[in-house]
């Protein structure tokens, strides 16, 4: 199967044409704004990194900023620097080069300050929408596809309805040669053997283990055992028995097929199929990884309900139970509460959620889009 | 109708329930061509697991195809499976 989108010099597929302005550092984020609201066709990135960064934390926020300014969804990208962040566009530029991303760059301190800035970025961003406006679509295989497997604010229908037909969905993109990645390590406690067992190789499956431990670790440092509350007084009420029962509700968002590769967050998987993102469960910044990573779209399941969105990609939403989708219809694209209602079955929801990606991969918007959804946000440990 | 319970995998011996239902109810759950009616020996309220058919001591609790437990006595099929009657192969926190 095909889908109609962008073919980058990159080397990259886009399903988006965006534009984006985009902070290296928290300090110049609203002049990154005031310019994107200037310029029809731009987005913009609104993130409070790009200072202060040590260690793993600062390649981390590196290898997001370069997964989102490189994105596929991205045409150009026009960094704003404020011009003493620890994360300048001189940090970013050889990368971008490399790539071969078109960009361009602008700095408060070196550009007039706020207008002076804002005047030149806006004259940049014009050039660049209208460069991108002349990019055409083509045919383009399914198998470039990544799609990203989110879940948040669950409730007692997520591992019932939600998780398992998004889990079908996944299956079927990866049938056709694409890609899906899920994530939310801390939701596979108690999984390490059963996902061990699914991993390609050895080395997939010691870097399970390692991942889900090394989460467990960095709970237990913050004073938190998360293995030993769980499953927790609540989850025995509402009828869960085990954490293998609990963690396995998560993860079969991401289906059945076998696990070809673990990545850090924001990291490019070099292996299509299934891949597991070792990374925070919080949503907005999960999602920032995933999209880093090279997810050209979100798929996200809810029970409780979220307006989440991106700046750059469609963010699917399936609720979990037809309550939800009633309060909330217009944040929701698929509602899997039908499979409760006797209106649906797992295999209908899982087609139609796949559907939904294929439509949203030839240029249909998701709800979150078109309600002006962009939320983003980069994970990192601590700022010194 | 609203169907009763769900089963998720083929492979699994439990299906759970989307409502409270009834010790006496009949309920069958159908998936990509396996079907399973099950008599249920208890009460199961919703989000619990009954067994679909009989599970020995020790023997693993199937669902989403994977074991989420074994079973520490002997389940009966329509009988409620849970903390009382399966043990997480990973522990118990809160005991």
């Amino acid at each position: 199967m095909e889908f109609q989108g962008y073919r980058r010099k990159t080397g990259k597929v886009g399903i988006r044409n965006h534009v984006l302005i985009f902070p290296t550092v928290v300090c110049s984020s609203e002049v990154a704004r005031m310019i994107s609201e200037k310029v029809p066709g731009t987005v913009y990135a609104i993130h409070g990194g790009g200072c202060g960064h040590v260690g793993e934390d600062k390649e981390q926020v590196i290898r997001t900023m370069l997964g989102i300014c490189g994105h596929g969804n991205v045409a150009s990208v026009l960094l704003v620097a404020n011009g003493c962040e620890a994360i300048p566009p001189e940090t970013l530029i050889p990368d971008l080069e490399k790539m071969g991303q078109p960009y361009d760059v602008v700095s408060v301190q070196e550009d007039g300050g706020t207008p002076g800035c804002v005047e030149k970025g806006v004259r940049i961003a014009k050039k660049m929408v209208e460069d991108a406006s002349k990019l055409n679509k083509e045919a383009i295989p399914l198998s470039e596809l990544i799609l990203g497997c989110e879940c948040g604010g669950s409730d007692a229908f997520s591992g019932l309805t939600a998780n398992p037909s998004l889990g079908i969905a996944a299956d079927k993109l990866i049938a056709e040669g694409g890609t899906a990645i899920f994530s939310e390590t801390t939701e596979m406690l108690g999984c390490e053997k059963i996902l061990a067992r699914r991993a390609v190789d050895d080395k997939v499956a010691q870097d399970i283990y390692d991942a889900i431990a090394n989460a467990e670790k960095t709970a237990m440092s913050g004073g938190v055992d998360i293995r030993g509350t769980q499953p927790s007084p609540g989850n025995i009420k509402g009828g869960l028995s085990s954490i293998e029962e609990k963690s396995l509700g998560c993860i079969r968002k991401g289906g059945n097929t076998t696990i070809m590769q673990v990545v850090k967050y924001a990291e490019h998987p070099a292996k299509k199929g299934l891949i597991i993102m070792d990374a925070t469960a919080a949503d907005v910044m999960n999602d920032t990884g995933l999209l880093a990573a090279g997810c050209h779209l979100i798929v996200f399941t809810t029970g409780r309900g979220t307006p989440v969105g991106s700046n750059i990609a469609p963010v699917l939403k399936v609720s979990t139970n037809s309550v939800l989708y009633n309060k909330m219809t217009p944040n929701i694209d698929v509602n899997a509460g039908v499979i409760v209602d006797g209106e649906g079955t797992l295999q209908t929801v899982g087609q139609e959620i796949f559907d939904k990606v294929l439509g949203c991969a030839n240029g249909d918007m998701s709800k979150a889009e078109a309600l002006g959804h962009k939320e983003f946000d980069i994970h990192f440990r601590m700022i010194i | 109708m609203k169907p009763k319970a769900i089963l998720i995998d083929t492979k699994d011996n439990v299906a759970t329930a989307f409502q409270d239902l009834s010790k006496g109810d009949t309920v069958t759950v159908s998936l990509e061509g396996r079907e399973a009616t099950t008599t249920l020996a208890q009460d199961i309220p919703f989000g619990h697991k009954f067994a679909l058919s009989p599970i020995g001591l020790h023997e693993p609790v199937i669902k989403y195809g994977e074991a989420i437990g074994l079973a520490t006595d002997s389940i009966g099929a329509g009988q409620h499976v849970h903390v009382h009657n399966m043990e997480s192969q990973k522990g118990r926190g809160d005991k």
